[in-house]
């Protein structure tokens, strides 16, 4: 073996989607400048978890990392879709929800504190019901209310995705980073099938599932700004880059005449072909598409 | 239970705008009016069946793509209509709320459905971030995705006190055969768990609610009742309009101090942690 042996970046790679909620947040801040708020030694546990026999967890699902990223002030919200599918419920949303309004309350003071949010999320914790839902509108409100000082930049790596409520947290988010394993939209495959028939969607189809709302078609059609490999360096150089971008003259979800256009010209007779869809929004750059 | 959902939408949106046709542009689904309420202008807006939907799967009035879209551009026009006028004098915006869920289809999937809602959402809420008084006014059903779309990002939030409203985040059968219940078991756990409950008056125990309101019979009101909401809804608009332009007044609320006790305690010690680092 000479030292000339070449080791391609697939095989060199720490994969980003093995490591747990806690260790993805730590791997995106600067080294030495994490701590984490309202942790498991504080144990801020579900209270309505152990009403219904379920065993509930010190973190609840959810972590916050304040620290830098490229030396700016920033707060990492990562959830843990090993606990309960990384549903949200009244102290996991209460914990992105106070996270967030405090970077508002340091932003609009002259600190712009990034957001990054790791979004493995099924969306409403169902024991928890209407509390799940109103946090979820709590924190699309303070994403909402951040982003006009600062970014907020939403990484979804998979491999639970980001459905639900929480989707829409990722739609108002300044940036979203996805891997081709991640995926992102309001209802899952299992529920349309179960709500409006299989012939409506087949979640057994993977390769539909993965054209639908896979990372690679969201990106490619600019509802998602990069594609990353799974891989701790791209992801956490993908999210430098944003945190150092600042926020965007025009958020995403602030474009409603381009989409309500875009909506408008669809033909909807039949289901609509994710490649042509892929052509008629689409960059088309050798990137994948990023707005 | 055999009443459509969505009749009562188009009932109230006729009732205190005088007006049931969409405008020119707009989906037959979705109804937006400026109507006055108290010598003011404000924008009601309410999403309604319409079984003649190009999108198969929002035809018994789900919220979808066009709806959304729709949604946020009536709001976004009233935004810059009134973008130079002072805080008081910014139209409120009314959304009154019969939803049966998010359109559950591929087409609004492929499409990204998630956008859609997100721009709606983002559009309530950029409304009342710049000082418009926005109000909800839950008349039937608000369930889960349709309500974020339309109308959760509201400053006040009212609601009629009657077993044809729930508020919730997923319909009893699903949400029974996702968490493996049965639905008597279901319903019997919200009667002691406020979140689970499909009960109007539970959900008030939430705190999210600025006012139950009492109407006899909601698909057919009378000359006083429809009075007695109009004034309800001036007192959420001027309660409003002294508040703060976030969603915090939900969890300062009495109802909220006993219900959301552990979210309380996270927001005090997140920000002692905060400041400490």
């Amino acid at each position: 073996m000479s030292e000339s042996t070449f080791v391609p970046a697939f095989v060199r790679r720490r994969s980003f989607i093995e490591l747990d909620g806690r260790a993805r947040a730590q791997s995106l801040v600067d080294e030495g400048t994490g701590k984490e708020l309202v942790g498991p030694f504080d144990r801020i546990e579900s209270p309505w978890l152990p009403m219904q026999g379920v065993a509930p967890q010190a973190d609840d699902g959810c972590v916050v990392i304040k620290g830098r990223i490229a030396a700016n002030p920033a707060v990492v919200i990562s959830l843990e879709g090993a606990f309960q599918g990384g549903s949200i419920g009244e102290v996991s949303g209460a914990k992105m929800t106070a996270a967030l309004d405090l970077a508002t309350r340091d932003s609009s003071a002259g600190i712009p504190t990034a957001a990054v949010l790791l979004l493995e999320t099924g969306g409403v914790r169902l024991q928890e019901a209407n509390l799940g839902l109103a946090a979820i509108a709590e924190v699309i409100a303070s994403i909402l209310s951040l982003r006009r000082y600062a970014p907020v930049i939403a990484v979804v790596a998979g491999t639970v995705g980001c459905f639900g409520g929480m989707s829409l947290a990722a739609g108002v988010s300044s940036y979203v980073v996805m891997t081709r394993e991640a995926r992102l939209g309001l209802n899952g495959p299992e529920v349309i099938e179960q709500e409006s028939g299989i012939e409506e969607f087949d979640a057994s189809d993977r390769a539909l599932i993965w054209a639908v709302h896979g990372g690679e078609q969201r990106v490619g059609t600019g509802l998602a700004d990069a594609l990353v490999e799974d891989s701790i360096d791209e992801i956490a150089s993908a999210v430098r880059r944003y945190v150092l971008a600042g926020k965007p003259a025009l958020h995403r979800s602030e474009q409603v005449r381009l989409y309500r256009e875009r909506i408008a010209a669809l033909d909807t007779s039949k289901q609509i072909d994710p490649p042509t869809l892929r052509e008629q929004w689409g960059l088309r750059d050798s990137q994948g598409g990023a707005r | 239970m055999s009443e459509q959902v969505g009749l009562r939408g188009r009932v109230w949106f006729q009732a205190l705008t005088g007006n049931d046709q969409p405008r020119t542009g707009d989906p037959g689904s979705v109804l937006t009016a400026d109507a006055q309420e108290r010598g003011e202008t404000a924008l009601f807006l309410c999403v309604v069946p319409n079984p003649d939907s190009r999108f198969p799967c929002v035809r018994d009035g789900q919220v979808g793509l066009e709806e959304a879209y729709a949604l946020a551009t009536r709001i976004r026009e009233a935004i810059d209509d009134d973008r130079d006028k002072p805080s008081a004098e910014k139209r409120s915006i009314i959304a009154i709320i019969d939803v049966k869920s998010q359109a559950y289809g591929r087409r609004e999937e492929t499409a990204g459905i998630f956008l859609s809602a997100a721009a709606s959402a983002d559009a309530y809420a950029s409304a009342r971030m710049a000082g418009h008084p926005v109000i909800s006014l839950i008349v039937g059903h608000a369930f889960s995705g349709g309500f974020l779309t339309h109308g959760y990002q509201a400053n006040r939030i009212l609601a009629f006190d009657d077993a044809g409203v729930t508020i919730h985040a997923m319909h009893k059968e699903a949400a029974a055969r996702i968490t493996r219940r049965s639905v008597p078991d279901l319903e019997h756990l919200g009667h002691h768990i406020a979140p689970m409950s499909y009960d109007v008056r539970d959900y008030a125990k939430l705190g999210t609610l600025y006012r139950l309101l009492h109407v006899n019979n909601p698909i057919e009101p009378t000359e006083s009742e429809i009075v007695e909401v109009r004034q309800a809804i001036a007192d959420a608009i001027d309660d409003a309009r002294t508040g703060t332009d976030d969603l915090g007044d939900r969890l300062n609320s009495p109802a909220a101090k006993e219900t959301r006790k552990a979210g309380r305690t996270v927001r005090t010690l997140m920000e002692e942690q905060w400041v400490a680092v």
